[in-house]
């Protein structure tokens, strides 16, 4: 009796000793780079508004010359363009993909393909990268006629379009899965089609699933920092097509932070750039919740 | 009084078992035909071989013959999805489609290649006043079929398929999952769907087949039984196996 409660206590106590540490961290995350990130304004007095809408990047880099200006424009809409462009290569890919695994070939797909899309998944970022600068430029290079090479916006899009491609379909293989066989059976019944069922009964049920799944890709794409900045041209200036060289929010910070020594403005402007990134990772996370929600209130009224 | 459907030694296997042996009936045009017998004797089965819903369920093979007005439907040249048209399905368990009334309703109509909204508008109303359902949903066609109880949903089901202007319906159990009101209401329902259609109804109620049913047909592992006029079924069956099952003595 005893050393049952004894060991019943003590697991409680373990687990919620962890549990409490988990929050602290990431509420220790939070405030520093809070505070971090903040400093940019607060201590150095740069305007919020020119760190939004400026393109100008350049940060002092030493104590003795506190000049300069720290416009992350350039940054945040290399990141918009190279994420949303991966995004739009693909989720057609995916979905049809996702298709093909759950309604068209269960058998093969099982087997073959999703296993495949699985592997994927594991490839570290900077196999994609090297893939990418050492295959695709060089042929993105000829096909463009780009005689300094083909890094830049497309070349970064198509690699990030690659690997946020499993993450897409896996979550959209299960969310078809999940649609109830009945509603399938419902569709055949009145005399659909392989094809009618698939587009108007299986992908409307499972829309939220894949939602999920693309903002999940979304997530991961604006996230990206090595295997980008390998074939994104690392130039600071905004894209004038899909081929220039630009620079993103992650690319920036990997290329930087070698050269940012503390209290500098480009230290601290990183360090805001750093802030944005969490805010917006933070904004996906309540955009997944919220997506998952209206799921399960549309399950409810079951 | 002729024969809708026409069935001559049907064999259907699941991969190695047999779950329908030689079955041979006819069942007529505009009237109820109940099937009954214990669980996996192959009612369902039977059921979904009139409107090839077998053909999705992997290692199915089928031998024999089965005729819908003559015309054989497992012949290659039969369009699958012409024949679920003209042999709708009402499941065991109602499933509705998680959209609008309407939407569920105007689902096979669209498929089916119709566009025009006054047209749809007109079949939603025929429909749902042919399943005695009208005057309770007319107000809430937008709603969600998902806040109607679990007997409307049905009678739902019963419109959807309606809808596409079948000739044959099939009903697999379509009240287990009821309450006693609403199985009387579709059963009521019933007896006015066979002034226009044919209507062939699994059901593990002695009770409804009694109630519902022209003719009644019993299966035991497989077999066709005993096919016959109701009454006879359930007051003179000629066979023992019959007699036993429908006064309750099976084992
Ligand atoms: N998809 C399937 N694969 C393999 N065997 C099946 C399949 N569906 C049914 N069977 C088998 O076929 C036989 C008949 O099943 P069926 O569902 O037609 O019975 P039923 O008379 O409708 O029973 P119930 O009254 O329980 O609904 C059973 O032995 C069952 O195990
Ligand atoms: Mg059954």
């Amino acid at each position: 009796m005893r050393s049952k409660f004894k060991t019943e206590y003590m697991g409680r106590t373990v687990v919620t000793v962890v549990g409490l540490m988990i929050i602290a961290i990431t509420l220790l995350i939070t405030v520093f780079l809070v505070q971090k990130g903040a400093q940019t304004f607060t201590v150095l007095k740069y305007s919020v508004s020119q760190f939004f809408t400026d393109t100008k990047w350049d940060p002092f880099m030493s104590a003795d010359d506190p000049k300069g200006s720290v416009g992350a424009l350039t940054f945040i809409i290399g990141s918009i363009y190279v994420s949303f462009l991966a995004l739009l290569f693909a989720t057609p890919f995916a979905v049809a993909c996702a298709i093909f695994i759950t309604e068209i070939s269960p058998k093969y797909g099982k087997k073959m393909l999703q296993p495949a899309v699985e592997i994927f998944v594991g490839i570290p970022s900077v196999v994609y990268g090297w893939l990418g600068f050492s295959v695709l430029c060089p042929f993105i290079a000829k096909i463009f006629n780009m005689p300094f090479g083909g890094e830049g916006l497309l070349s970064a899009a198509i690699v990030l379009s690659v690997m946020i491609f499993p993450t897409i379909t896996t979550v959209a293989i299960d969310s078809i899965r999940n649609v109830p066989s009945e509603y399938k059976q419902a569709s055949y019944g009145l005399g659909a089609t392989r094809l009618q069922m698939i587009w108007h009964t299986s992908l409307p049920a499972a829309k939220q699933g894949i939602l999920t799944g693309i903002v999940l890709g979304l997530a991961r794409a604006f996230g990206e920092a090595l295997a980008v900045s390998m074939v994104i041209g690392n130039k600071i200036t905004i894209p004038k097509n899909i081929l220039s060289r630009t620079s993103t929010l992650t690319t920036i910070i990997a290329n930087q932070m070698g050269s940012a020594p503390d209290g500098t403005g480009m230290a601290d402007s990183i360090w805001s750039m750093g802030l944005l990134l969490f805010v917006i990772s933070f904004l996906f996370i309540l955009m997944i919740r919220i997506i998952g929600k209206e799921r399960e209130d549309k399950g409810a009224e079951k | 009084m002729s024969c809708k459907l026409l069935v001559e030694n049907l064999n259907l296997y699941y991969s190695d078992i047999q779950a329908l042996k030689d079955i041979n009936m006819g069942i007529d045009e505009k009237k109820i035909t109940a099937l009954i017998g214990p669980s996996g004797c192959g009612k369902s089965t039977f059921l979904k071989t009139i409107n090839r819903m077998n053909d999705l369920i992997p290692g199915v093979r089928i031998t024999g013959k089965m005729t819908l007005d003559g015309e054989d439907i497992y012949s290659s040249s039969n369009d699958v999805t012409l024949l679920r048209k003209r042999v709708g399905m009402v499941f065991q368990k109602p499933n509705p489609f998680p959209v609008s009334i309407y939407d569920n309703i105007a689902y096979g109509p669209r498929r089916h290649g119709l566009k025009n909204k006054g047209r749809l508008d007109e079949i939603v109303e025929k429909s749902l006043k042919d399943s005695a359902m009208w005057d309770e949903v007319k107000d809430k066609l937008k709603k969600s079929a998902l806040s109607l109880s679990g007997g409307q949903q049905q009678r739902l089901c019963i419109a959807r398929a309606l809808a596409v202007e079948p000739e044959v319906i099939l009903l697999d159990e379509p009240t287990s999952a009821l309450d006693p009101i609403s199985t009387f209401k579709i059963e009521d329902l019933m007896q006015t769907l066979k002034e226009t259609y044919t209507v062939i109804i699994v059901t593990h109620n002695m009770q409804q087949a009694t109630r519902v049913a022209d003719k009644t047909a019993f299966f035991l592992l497989g077999d066709l039984i005993e096919y016959d006029e109701t009454e006879v079924i359930f007051t003179n069956p000629q066979n023992p196996k019959t007699l036993e099952y429908v006064s309750g003595h099976f084992g």
